[in-house]
């Protein structure tokens, strides 16, 4: 059997001008009275893909769901799916089913009925959907479970009984609402590669909204971030980690050490950069096109910052003295804060790649901060 | 906080318990006396009941009760339930706040308001006055009840459920009736046993409204009593009370029992 990733690796729908998305958001508005949850918004989304929507809480994620399940319809702009308008149609007549947040399970059914209920009300004949139901209920591993009502479930179990109920019917797109939300981070990391492993069995779109963006990395094919309505960025989670298009993106996924300047030189494929507050020259990859005296942004993750106690052989760009200010151990990493001459503190991430160092780093040691060129990446908006 | 009981407190909690039980306690008392006469005891019989029970007009106004209860408590809930699940769920028509407010009114408005009005709306509209009409009126009254105790259930409801029903396929309809009414079911039959008791104590509005034949019990109480009170009417008084006092046991105890068994079965959930 192929493993998951190679498949993963292969699949790439976006990148082929061919391909016709599943899902398209088509300059989608949504107004709550004078306030506008989701603003001139447009993505598509294509079969078989994992797609998660990450963004700070009330940024919309949950709204574009709802829309897409029919529960609220958009104020200007159109939905489609499968190349169909979606405008009009009731939610009971959309070959999309939601998982909730709350999970929502019926609390008056067993954990069978909760199954069984979209199914009945597709009109399947009875055995099938008792062998139907047995099946999910070996998928999601619950087969104990089945004469139970919601209330006797632990929090993981009502989730996974959540998961079945909604997976059972089948259905083309599957909209999964924070669906690790409550769960303590074990059983999450557990539930993630089980919900990957369900969506590559059968093959369903997914549509994942979290503001867990570690959770959206390691399961999404793309990642959607928005804020306050818009998708700032839409790509894979390794170009939105490395290859961030705004300092919005940059900040919000992961850790990052973000510098604000002026493009002081231009040459062909670097450009050097002015931080008069930090006092520091960078000199990065251009990466973007930028012109002589305009105002840039520079960002770098902690683990791409080299730490060094000797000086490093060019100091006139990407380094700078100060002191360690702050440890942070995290057994397999540790994080550096490092309070520079300016004042300004830099995160330093180092992998612990040996058990036991000589001489290690400690509080308030003289060091180097330094980086290459191409180890961060420059923001022009 | 200082735990220990001061003896004004014991006294006056015996003098207020005494207030609110004393009479009921003295009338359950005389009913089991063998003397005609109220006030002197002579002896333990159950005679009253006996007599009671061969009285012919009490046990027709009993059953004209029970009837007008069951069918009266039985519509003001459908009633009463649609109106809370439309003020609760419409919430942006005009006027809400209006209709909202105006199904409070009828809890407070006296009785005799409410009963003169429907008399002449009877009256108006020339329907002869019998037992039908003590059971219209009393579904107006009681309707409103039963749909502020259904609302106070419908607003912590948890509207994901109906959500999650119609994303599964399930149409308005069947929602309502598989998903929104068995788990809002416990608040309805709360209301219907309310409008239930209310029918059945009514006495004012039931004057009113009541015609030929249709005499309910509390009137046929009331009337008797204008002629002086008898042992048999304390003896129809206690088995109303115990009545009352069996239900709300009852409701009582099942309440309590499901909540220990949900907190059980919530701990054993816990523990996988
Ligand atoms: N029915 C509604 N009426 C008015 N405002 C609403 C309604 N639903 C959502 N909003 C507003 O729209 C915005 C977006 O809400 P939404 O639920 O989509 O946020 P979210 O991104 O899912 O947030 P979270 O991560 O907290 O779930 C919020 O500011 C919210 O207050
Ligand atoms: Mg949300």
């Amino acid at each position: 059997m192929k493993s998951l990733g190679s498949f993963r690796r292969k699949f790439a729908p976006w990148n082929d001008p061919e391909a016709k998305p599943y899902i398209s958001f088509e300059n989608v508005t949504k107004k709550f009275g004078d306030f506008t949850a989701v603003d001139d918004l447009s993505l598509t989304i294509y079969n078989r893909e994992f797609f998660a929507l990450l963004g700070a809480s009330g940024c919309g994620k949950s709204t574009l769901l709802r829309m897409l399940a029919g529960f609220e319809e958009p104020t200007s702009g159109r939905i489609l799916l499968d190349g169909q308008d979606m405008r009009g149609i009731p939610p009971y007549k959309r070959p999309v089913n939601m998982m909730f947040q709350s999970y929502a399970l019926f609390p008056h059914m067993t954990v069978e009925g909760n199954i069984a209920f979209g199914l009945k009300q597709d009109g399947m004949p009875k055995n099938e959907i008792d062998a139907r139901v047995a099946e999910m209920l070996k998928l999601v591993k619950l087969e104990q479970f089945a004469k139970r009502k919601p209330h006797q479930l632990s929090g993981g179990q009502r989730q996974r009984v959540a998961l079945a109920r909604c997976v059972a019917k089948r259905p083309k797109v599957l909209l999964l609402d924070e669906p690790l939300g409550a769960l303590d981070k074990k059983l999450r990391e557990e539930t993630q590669f089980e919900l990957m492993d369900l969506q590559m069995k059968l093959g369903l779109t997914f549509v994942v909204v979290t503001h867990d963006q570690e959770e959206a990395m390691t399961m999404a094919d793309r990642i959607a971030v928005m804020d306050k309505g818009k998708v700032k960025q839409v790509a894979t989670p390794a170009e939105v980690y490395e290859a961030p298009n705004s300092k919005f993106v940059a900040d919000f996924i992961g850790n990052v050490n973000m510098f604000e300047g002026t493009a002081s030189t231009v040459m062909p494929g670097k450009v050097d950069i002015d931080v008069p507050a930090d006092r520091i020259t960078i000199r990065t990859d251009a990466t973007r096109d930028c012109s002589t005296g305009q105002s840039v942004g520079f960002a770098i993750r902690p683990e791409k910052i080299r730490l060094s106690r000797k000086e490093p052989a060019n100091t006139a760009v990407n380094a700078a003295h100060g002191e360690l200010y702050d440890i942070a151990y995290f057994g397999d990493m540790t994080v550096f804060h490092v309070r520079l001459e300016s004042g300004r503190i830099i995160k330093a991430a180092s992998l612990n790649a040996v058990r036991t160092v000589e001489d290690p780093l400690g509080y308030d040691d003289k060091v180097w901060v330094n980086f290459d060129t191409d180890a961060g990446i420059l923001l022009t908006a | 906080m200082n735990t220990t009981w001061s003896r004004f407190n014991i006294v006056s909690l015996v003098i207020g318990f005494a207030f609110l039980y004393l009479p009921i306690v003295l009338l359950v008392v005389f009913s089991f006396n063998e003397s005609r006469l109220v006030t002197v005891w002579a002896g333990f019989s159950t005679k009253w009941y006996v007599s009671l029970f061969n009285n012919k007009s009490f046990i027709d106004a009993a059953w004209v009760t029970i009837r007008v209860g069951l069918i009266s408590a039985t519509f003001a809930t459908i009633l009463g339930t649609l109106g809370a699940l439309a003020l609760t769920r419409y919430t942006r028509f005009r006027g809400r706040m209006l209709f909202s407010a105006m199904i409070y009114a009828p809890l407070v408005m006296p009785e005799v308001i409410t009963g003169l009005s429907l008399l002449l709306l009877f009256v108006a509209i020339g329907f002869d006055r019998g037992i039908w009409t003590v059971t219209l009126a009393h579904i107006t009254f009681t309707m409103c009840f039963v749909a502020v105790v259904v609302q106070s259930r419908l607003v912590t409801f948890d509207r994901s459920l109906e959500e999650a029903a119609m994303d599964l396929g399930a149409t308005p309809v069947t929602t309502f009736f598989k998903v929104t009414l068995p788990v809002i079911m416990p608040a309805v039959v709360s209301g219907w046993m309310l409008a239930f008791t209310l029918s059945l104590d009514d006495l004012v509005i039931s004057s009113f409204t009541s015609g030929p034949g249709a005499t309910t019990l509390p009137m046929r109480i009331y009337s008797q009593v204008r002629l002086g009170v008898t042992p048999e009417i304390n003896a129809a008084c206690t088995i109303l009370i115990a009545v009352v006092a069996v239900g709300v046991v009852i409701a009582s105890i099942a309440n309590k029992r499901r909540e220990v068994q949900k907190a059980r079965d919530e701990q054993a959930a816990a523990r996988h």
